[in-house]
């Protein structure tokens, strides 16, 4: 009986640490694949934070399970990917439009609300 | 707010006293028996009942998991498409929060959810710039946008 629960306890870990390097793997593919800085962000920001959350979470079920230590720390490192990865995303994309970087487009007219806007300070 | 979290706080200690056990188990009894007769005098303190609030906050953290799941769908299938049929652009998207506080959960919520991607804020607060990874339609974007996360944050903050 026990060692089957322990067995889908460690099927769980398994999955959520899968998942995780998954997300990270993709996330660098996308990296590498998407055609400009701000396409870039979107992969890097979002898949690597749920993957890397994903990897925590497996990393603090095995200690818990196994070894019945609660880590503080790897719940920290969630709650603070999760604070930091979007305002580091919103910089990136922030200081890349102020240096004049044009989004990419398909048909390549790109709409582009904020570079407007712009243009019409500078006019006033 | 605050009143109603002195009382309860007072209620728990109360509790405390009266059992004369001082150890966590009977300040969380105290405190859910605090919480219990807050709830039944809702209607004779000032403002809303504060656990209301709380309530409102975790229903908002579950909203940004099931989005933020939903997000890493959609872009792990935009990676390992062969051919570029998405058509990204920047756009513009009028919020009605005031304090920096509720912008700044605001933009982290659409950096972390599906397509989205705030890269910069106008200079008088009312505007947010919004990348998204497929635009089709402006109007779509700003109302799903609005519905979903400017309603939840504005029902925790007021």
């Amino acid at each position: 009986m026990e060692t089957t629960i322990e067995s889908i306890v460690q099927w769980i870990i398994i999955l959520f640490l899968v998942f995780g390097t998954f997300f990270i793997l993709s996330a660098s593919i996308g990296i590498l694949r998407f055609p400009d800085v701000y396409t870039r962000l979107h992969a890097s920001t979002k898949a690597a934070t749920l993957g890397i959350s994903s990897t925590l979470i497996g990393a603090f079920l095995f200690l818990y399970i196994e070894h019945g230590i609660i880590s503080g720390k790897l719940i920290l490192g969630i709650i603070f990917i999760m604070l930091t990865a979007p305002i580091s995303a919103h910089m990136l994309g922030r200081a890349a439009h102020h240096i004049g970087i044009k989004p990419w487009a398909k048909d390549d007219n790109s709409r582009d609300a904020f570079a407007e806007a712009k243009e019409k300070n500078n006019q006033k | 707010m605050s009143l109603q979290i002195t009382l309860n706080l007072i209620i728990a200690f109360m509790w405390m006293f009266l059992t004369e056990s001082y150890q966590f188990p009977s300040f969380l009894t105290g405190f859910i028996i605090g919480a219990f007769l807050l709830f039944l005098l809702r209607r004779f303190i000032p403002s809303r009942f504060y656990l209301y609030r709380v309530w409102k906050f975790v229903s908002l953290i579950l909203l940004f998991i099931k989005e933020l799941i939903k997000s890493n769908v959609s872009i792990v299938k935009l990676v390992y498409q062969p051919k570029r049929t998405y058509n990204p652009g920047i756009f513009a998207l009028p919020i009605d929060l005031k304090t920096n506080w509720e912008i700044a959960i605001l933009t982290s919520l659409i950096s972390l959810t599906p397509g989205t991607l705030s890269v910069a804020i106008s200079d008088d607060n009312s505007l947010v710039y919004i990348h998204a990874m497929d635009l089709q339609d402006d109007k779509k974007e700003i109302e799903s946008i609005k519905d979903s996360f400017e309603k939840a944050i504005m029902e925790v903050t007021r």
